[in-house]
């Protein structure tokens, strides 16, 4: 296991080099710079700006200079809009935000969609099959941007639960997390019902039956393992994407997070911001779909052989 | 079988556990009847819907509306401004003089001035300031105004290293209560100038702690670090979150102001910040989403603030493009532009037509004769002098916009305009933000839209971008007479004088049609009625020592909550 991981390690070291390469000069072909304003700076008010971050050198020194600070001290350098604000420091402030809201998202979507995917699948091509399912499509085809402002306009403009923005109290996590679970929640119950279906018809479930283990236990202690197993390969990759902040969930929600920085970095050509999301969006990426690994190997004996 | 029911038994607990944290949770939801506004009024704590994050704290790097606001709470400069109609009160200086010629402008500081950690203000700090401000490598965006906008002596000289000596430059301080500005030609509006952020003093001790003089990314403007001098300091700054001030108590005027804090949230989603004011959470925002403003001023007039705006909406002509070379075309399309339709059923916010590139509202100024007319049938006379009889033979032209619906809609009536009266074909060229940017700059377009917000109350903040030259003018126009006017506007020592030049100027440029005039803005926000001494202004500016919470005005709520709104938005 440990030569495994170990290996696995290795191998994201050329695939993080491939991903800020590619990104580094991608974003510097771009036109248009994190200077240019409607109101325009004199050329010698730009050829200063340009000197102090180094944007004057000729583009290569600049990306070793960009590495070598990276790899030696971590040091992801200075926003470009945020003067006085190091990447490191928004990232570091903005991403408990995004972990708080995304690990309640996922613990909602958790609950909510293997529930409703077991029901579905015990089942199937009944009622209790179709109402979960036909509401888990809806789901999956509600986007955030809708299913936000829907939930803002009941559950705080109409009913005034909660508030309709903002992050300052247990409460105000409420909303976000829901329209971030729920969207999740439905992928996970056809998921779930899908990979519950598939073990529920194997051979050792009607061992297991014949046997006189009780309906609960053939359920939650030999199939739900197996049935899982195509919802953990989703998660992986899901989770990183949700820790790491939901742009438009952020935004309806006025929520001081790391996804609203992907995009607006993008906007304002803020280069070691636009650099740092998505170095960081990979390493995420990559630990999370090792983890899968990890998980999967201990869901599936099969797997433990290779 | 007891295995079993240990397991469901452990199960059960955990969800009485969900359900109470759930519960919990609503709960804490339920309270505050009247939102956070209501509180705020109890307590005089503002809410304050700001629209951007801030990009720095620092008055003399960061630029833009957001941080004005703040840097109004922050720090005082030379003068300060009256709330409403925006003209110079004493501020950090109780009085000043101002020689005969209109060029030596004396200041008499108050005693009593201090910095928010208790260090007395003098009129050394100021010179320090503008020294700092005048630093090349501090890359300021607006220290050019020293010698661009007014000329102060030797400022150009200094900022472009001809001179190192900063005691030769116009910006003396005789003694610690006198500061002397010397310019080299008399401008009657320095004193309205001397309120923007980019003249407010600095606390020089506190930058250095924290960096060199000309570093603008060190920590001196975070939270804890933060020095200024003005009715309120920083208390509290979240990235994306909020930025919180609290009363100074070392401000001079501390006794008289009334607000003990002022939460400014940075709500870049207009609809969100809607959403926000009719919760009770916010008591003014920073704008109204397009859809809400006829429903706000037809149901709850008491809640929406329209108000014209120091700005003017107006299309970029590319004078160096082969077709748009000939002004008898350019005036023609500027002509053809059916800006009361573009009022009436785009803009939809109270925006006036414009005819003239500077907007009405500072005093004195009128441009005679019609400006830049809305006139199909003189545009069409003129675009068949310049050769093209009803259009034909003209290639089609191209109006760049950058992405958003506001701006696709003014596109295609403009486009629609032209087809219509002209018979000349547009196309829209789309572009992202930055991208459009560099095309304006690298002229690479043939007409674009384009806006300006004055920064002072004078037709000089719009005309002199279009002089030969200036890194705004973005057309390539150039024109020599033009030029001439505007330099001797620069010298006139008397206001009169000054502004016929002006007028000429302009006469002449919208002759020229270097740019066509649409629209002149107007502010369009949501006020709390219990926001007192906050009044509408042509420059959006306001001063919080004088803004009060009026807890006795009874609390107003949007009757039926979300429904009317919505229902009708949809």
């Amino acid at each position: 296991m440990f030569k495994f991981i170990a290996r696995r390690l290795l191998e994201t070291i050329p695939v993080l080099f491939i991903i800020i390469t590619g990104s580094f000069f991608l974003m510097h072909a771009a036109p248009g710079g994190p200077f240019d304003a409607e109101r325009r700076v004199t050329p010698e008010i730009q050829r200063n700006l340009e000197a102090h971050y180094g944007l004057n050198q000729p583009l290569h020194k600049q990306y070793t200079d960009y590495l070598a600070r990276l790899i030696f001290h971590g040091d992801l350098g200075p926003s470009f809009k945020y003067a006085n604000r190091t990447v490191n420091e928004l990232i570091a402030e903005s991403l408990p935000v995004s972990l708080q809201l995304g690990l309640w998202g996922i613990l909602i979507a958790v609950v909510i969609g293997v529930s409703a995917g077991i029901i579905a699948s015990l089942r199937p091509n009944t009622a209790t099959d179709y109402i979960p399912m036909t509401l888990s499509m809806a789901g999956v085809c509600l986007p955030t941007f809708v299913l936000g402002p829907l939930l803002v306009l009941v559950f705080a403009m109409r009913l005034r639960w909660f508030n309709p923005s903002g992050w300052d109290e247990p409460s105000d996590y409420v909303l976000p997390s829901l329209t971030l679970g729920i969207y999740y929640a439905a992928y996970l119950a056809r998921l779930t019902r899908g990979g519950m279906l598939e073990i529920l018809s194997q051979d050792y479930i009607r061992t297991a039956r014949a046997k006189g283990a009780s309906e609960t236990r053939v359920v939650l202690r030999h199939a739900l393992r197996g049935g899982l197993l195509p919802v953990v390969s989703f998660l992986g990759p899901a989770l990183a994407g949700i820790i790491s902040g939901s742009f438009v969930v952020e935004t309806i929600f006025q929520i001081p997070g790391l996804g609203r920085y992907f995009v607006t970095a993008a906007f304002n050509r803020d280069y070691t911001m636009v650099l740092g999301t998505v170095i960081f969006f990979a390493v995420l990426i990559i630990v999370f779909n090792l983890l899968v690994d990890v998980v999967q190997v201990w869901l599936n004996p099969r797997l433990r052989f290779d | 079988m007891t295995r079993g029911r240990e397991q469901r038994g452990r199960r059960w607990d955990g969800a009485a556990v969900g359900v109470c944290a759930v519960l919990l949770l609503l709960l804490g939801g339920c309270v505050r009847p009247g939102g956070r506004v209501a509180y705020g009024n109890r307590h005089q704590i503002l809410y304050w819907g700001n629209g951007a994050e801030p990009a720095d704290l620092d008055p003399q790097t960061s630029i833009g509306e957001p941080e004005s606001h703040i840097f109004n709470a922050l720090f005082e400069g030379l003068v300060s401004q009256d709330p409403r109609d925006l003209h110079p009160i004493p501020g950090v200086a109780e009085s000043w003089d101002i020689s005969p010629d209109g060029k030596v402008y004396t200041f008499h500081l108050r005693h009593d001035a201090r910095w928010s950690n208790g260090d007395a203000l003098t009129a050394r700090d100021f010179v320090e300031s503008q020294r700092r401000i005048l630093l090349p490598a501090l890359g300021a965006e607006y220290a050019t105004a020293r010698f661009e906008d007014v000329q102060i002596v030797n400022a150009r000289e200094f900022y472009e290293g001809k001179i190192a000596d900063f005691g030769q430059v116009g910006i003396q301080a005789p003694d610690a209560w006198t500061l002397v500005i010397t310019l080299k030609e008399p401008a009657d509006y320095f004193l309205g100038m001397l309120n923007h952020e980019s003249w407010y003093p600095v606390h020089l001790p506190t930058i250095l702690r924290y960096g060199k003089i000309d570093d603008k990314t060190t920590a001196w403007t975070h939270a804890g670090n933060h020095v200024g001098n003005g009715p309120f300091r920083l208390k509290a700054w979240h990235a994306q979150q909020e930025v919180v001030v609290e009363r100074n108590p070392f401000y001079w005027g501390a006794k008289g102001i009334r607000l003990n804090e002022i939460h400014y949230y940075p709500i870049d989603n207009v609809d969100a910040e809607e959403r926000a004011f009719r919760a009770g959470q916010l008591h003014v925002t920073t704008d109204v989403p397009q859809t809400k403003v006829d429903v706000y001023r037809q149901d709850h007039p008491q809640f929406i603030e329209i108000s014209p705006y120091f700005g003017c909406y107006f299309y970029r002509f590319n004078v160096t493009n082969p077709v748009l070379k000939d002004k008898r075309v350019r005036r023609a399309l500027a002509m053809a532009i059916d800006r009361d339709g573009i009022v009436r059923n785009v803009t939809r916010g109270g925006q006036q037509p414009a005819h003239t590139f500077t907007p009405p509202g500072t005093a004195g100024y009128v441009l005679p004769g019609p400006g830049t007319p809305t006139d199909y049938e003189g545009a069409r006379r003129l675009l068949a002098e310049a050769g093209f009889p009803g259009g034909a033979g003209l290639p089609p032209v191209d109006l760049l916009i950058n992405t958003s619906q506001n701006h696709q809609a003014i596109a295609e009536v403009i486009q629609e305009s032209w087809k219509r009266e002209l018979h000349i074909d547009a196309r829209i060229v789309n572009e992202e933000w930055k991208v459009y940017l560099d095309s304006e700059h690298t002229l690479n377009y043939t007409t674009s839209r384009s806006a300006w917000i004055g920064d002072y109350l004078d037709p000089y903040t719009f005309l002199g971008l279009m002089v030969t030259g200036n890194g705004n003018n973005d057309t390539g126009f150039s024109n020599a007479e033009y030029d001439r006017l505007i330099g001797l506007s620069r010298q006139a020592a008397d206001p009169a004088a000054r502004r016929t030049l002006l007028a000429q100027a302009e006469t002449l440029l919208l002759d020229e049609s270097p740019v066509a005039p649409i629209y002149f803005y107007t502010n369009v926000y949501l006020r709390q009625p219990s926001v007192r001494g906050w009044y509408p202004n042509f420059l959006n500016r306001h001063m919080p020592q004088f803004i009060y919470l009026d807890d006795s005005a009874p609390m107003e709520f949007i009757p039926g909550q979300g429904k009317s709104l919505s229902a009708r938005s949809e």
